[in-house]
């Protein structure tokens, strides 16, 4: 926000309320001057989540790492060491981890925007502000947490002796894939989530089906090896599809997704964000009296 | 003369009850449909619209303080949150040329995990200063606040009373063109309050305009020029603040007592009849008399038997001040009640009570559960008597709200010393 214009409301002409009448466009403009504000709700989050918790933002790490862990260990009694479904001549466990730190991401970005409308409710009813900056703070805390678990994986590269490729180049697009697709998502959950709560119960155990069609400890060569063409397509219209072979392909030299794949999800994510946004508009009028 | 620098034409807001989401909701609308639509028989499932606020207009001139009273339930609160755009209203229309900060809760979006220097950050960033703006009034908003020592602890440590301070300290030093002020006021301690009205007077008379509401009669008359009433949605009363508070008061005392049920139990299965005043006789009284016996007596038919139900009669005053409670529970009458229709009496003893105009607040509760609340069940109309026996009792001017039995002596000393004690 800047000093012209504290809460939305331009100092020039000023505000003018009226009843609500069909569609609303999203107020770019009015977002942008919001952006301190999203600043520093994301930094209260970051500070809030790790306060008075002995590990602190090694959370952020030993949740990939761990899961990792425990596939490579159950795969390898599965499937036996070598047989473990990960990108060929890569360590499985390099592999799983390249994989889970973007999941990590958008796991974490949905959770807490997803919940975020009624986490800030009291917020909501006491003070006008572009609703929509709340379900983006919570992705942009979201960051940090990636930030400490990435560094980590380009420890596991060094240590392994894996350099990437010039594909890396691409990696700041998949981040900005992951980051779209969980406010796409949360777009719509958010504001559901402030009418029905039982969206709140529902988002872990969606989140939990999505992370085992999504392939993080497994690769989707390894299951969609031999389907036919259109399987692979249904397969990517899961834009985290794209995002996970991309961190692998960009990173550890794993096979290149197809530019289809790639495109279909981004396709997919875009519609979901405008619906998402435009629901979100709808709702957000009745926010304040029902959440 | 100048445009007016807030124009509401015609704002209405309805809102529908009945198929509650949230359990929040479900509370406040009981609250309300018994404030609104006065006594609704119907079962409260059935959707029900209530207009909390219907056809309101007026218009707020640069640099003016328009305090807004009336009662609880009449729209104040809402056309607040119209007027911030934390709702949205259902017809009409408001225009506000200028940068507008609502101030409806002091301390909104204080986290208790952060410490105080990051709690101002944020506070300050959501009632909308730029981070340049915080970081020039820092200074002076922790000075104001008086926590300079305690600046990097959590706020979860502060005192409820640094915590306030703090919080309203951000709030006070935001500079907008319009200031929306609901009763923030009404927390913290005295020395407190009085420090809040320090900085409201000053902001007042900055020349910024100020929307103020509160139910402290004495600060709405001290702040504001000119004060809005209204009453049940509309408006009904706008002009000098002095004229319109005495409209309230007035209204205040013959708040109407109709025939038919007085209250009902949310669910419905508690229904009061009637309240009726009544002397020692059981005949009809018109008001109590301060010093003299007094009954209320209590009409109520419940559907289903209710176990250990309690009865809470409140005076309150005219400004909404709680005086005194009536309570079956404190008394030790808690009873268990069969189906059907019981007649409950309270006689009141020698009531200390300082003439004026009150109302009875009504409360039913089986166990914990409050199942009927009634903030103004009934007017109360209390007349001097002679609570004394001296015939005698303090003019209308001394103030005060209750009498006190009081038995003086004197000695004198016999030397030439005099003491008074």
């Amino acid at each position: 926000m800047t000093e012209s214009d504290g809460q939305g409301s331009g100092r020039i002409g000023g505000v003018v309320i009226e009843p609500p009448r069909g569609l609303a466009a999203i107020d770019l403009a009015e977002l942008w001057r919001s952006r301190e504000l999203i600043g520093f709700l994301a930094l209260r989050d970051v500070r809030v989540r790790y306060k008075q918790a002995a590990l602190g933002v090694s959370w952020a790490v030993l949740q990939p790492l761990l899961t990792m862990v425990v596939f490579s260990v159950l795969f390898g009694f599965l499937m036996g060491a070598d047989g473990r479904p990960g990108v060929e001549g890569v360590p499985y466990a390099v592999s799983t981890y390249c994989a889970l730190v973007p999941w990590q991401l958008f796991a974490t970005a949905l959770s807490f925007s997803g919940n975020s409308i009624v986490q800030n409710q009291n917020l909501v009813t006491k003070v006008y502000f572009p609703r929509l900056v709340l379900p983006i703070a919570p992705i942009v805390a979201a960051l940090v947490d990636f930030a400490a678990a990435f560094a980590v994986l380009l420890l596991m590269m060094l240590a392994y002796g894996i350099a990437p490729g010039p594909e890396i180049a691409l990696l700041p697009l998949l981040i900005l894939l992951t980051l779209a697709t969980a406010l796409a998502v949360s777009l719509w959950l958010s504001a559901a989530n402030a009418l029905y709560r039982d969206v709140r119960y529902a988002l872990p155990f969606l989140t939990q089906l999505w992370f085992f069609v999504t392939p993080c400890v497994y690769t989707t060569d390894s299951v969609l090896g031999n389907a036919p063409p259109w399987a692979h397509w249904l397969y990517a219209a899961n834009p985290m599809v794209g995002v996970v072979e991309g961190f692998r392909w960009a990173l550890i030299g794993g096979p290149a997704p197809a530019p289809g794949a790639l495109l279909a999800s981004s396709v997919a994510v875009v519609l979901l964000l405008v619906g998402g946004a435009i629901y979100f508009r709808r709702m957000e009028r009745v926010f304040a009296d029902w959440v | 003369m100048k445009p007016p620098i807030i124009h509401v034409a015609g704002l209405s807001k309805r809102f529908t009850l009945g198929e509650t989401r949230s359990g929040n909701l479900r509370e406040s609308l009981a609250v309300a449909t018994s404030a609104l639509l006065g006594r609704g028989r119907r079962s409260a499932r059935t959707p029900k619209q209530i207009w909390a606020l219907r056809d309101v207009s007026f218009d707020v001139a640069e640099g003016e303080v328009l305090g807004i009273i009336g009662a609880n339930g009449a729209g104040k609160s809402t056309l607040l949150r119209i007027l911030s755009r934390i709702t949205t209203p259902t017809g009409g229309r408001a225009e506000i040329h200028g940068r507008v900060a609502s101030l409806l809760e002091v301390g909104t979006g204080f986290h208790p995990e952060l410490t105080g220097r990051e709690n101002v950050a944020l506070n300050g960033a959501i009632l909308g200063m730029g981070r340049r703006e915080i970081a020039q009034r820092f200074d002076e908003i922790v000075e104001f606040a008086g926590v300079e020592t305690f600046l990097d602890t959590p706020v979860k440590r502060y005192s409820s009373g640094m915590r306030m301070r703090l919080a309203f300290a951000v709030a006070a030093h935001l500079e907008p063109e319009v200031l929306i002020v609901d009763e923030v006021l009404a927390v913290g301690d005295v020395a407190f309050q009085q420090r809040c009205l320090g900085k409201m007077s000053e902001v007042a008379h900055s020349g910024r305009t100020v929307l103020f509401v509160s139910h402290n009669m004495a600060a709405v008359e001290g702040l504001c020029d000119r004060a809005l009433l209204l009453d049940r949605g509309h408006v009904a009363a706008t002009g000098d603040v002095g004229d319109v508070i005495a409209e309230y008061l007035t209204r205040a005392a013959i708040a109407p007592v109709v025939d038919g049920p007085i209250a009902t139990s949310a669910d419905g299965t508690l229904e009061v009849a009637a309240l009726e005043l009544l002397d020692r006789d059981d005949l009809p009284l018109g008001a109590v008399q301060t010093g003299r016996p007094f009954s209320l007596r209590l009409d109520l038919t419940s559907a289903a038997p209710l176990r250990r139900v309690g009865i809470q009669l409140a005076v309150n005053d005219a400004l909404g001040a709680r005086v005194a409670v009536l309570s079956s529970t404190v008394a030790g009458s808690e009873a268990d009640l069969p189906m059907g229709s019981h007649r409950v009496q309270c006689v009141g003893r020698d009531p200390p009570l300082v003439p004026g105009a009150y109302s009875l607040e009504l409360k039913i509760l089986a166990g914990s559960e409050c199942l009927l609340f009634e903030r103004r069940a009934a007017p109360l109309l209390v007349e001097g008597g002679d609570f004394f026996g001296t015939g005698r009792l303090p003019p209308e001017g001394w103030g005060g709200r209750c009498l006190l039995h009081q038995a003086w002596s004197i000695e004198s000393a016999k030397s030439d010393a005099e003491s008074i004690v």
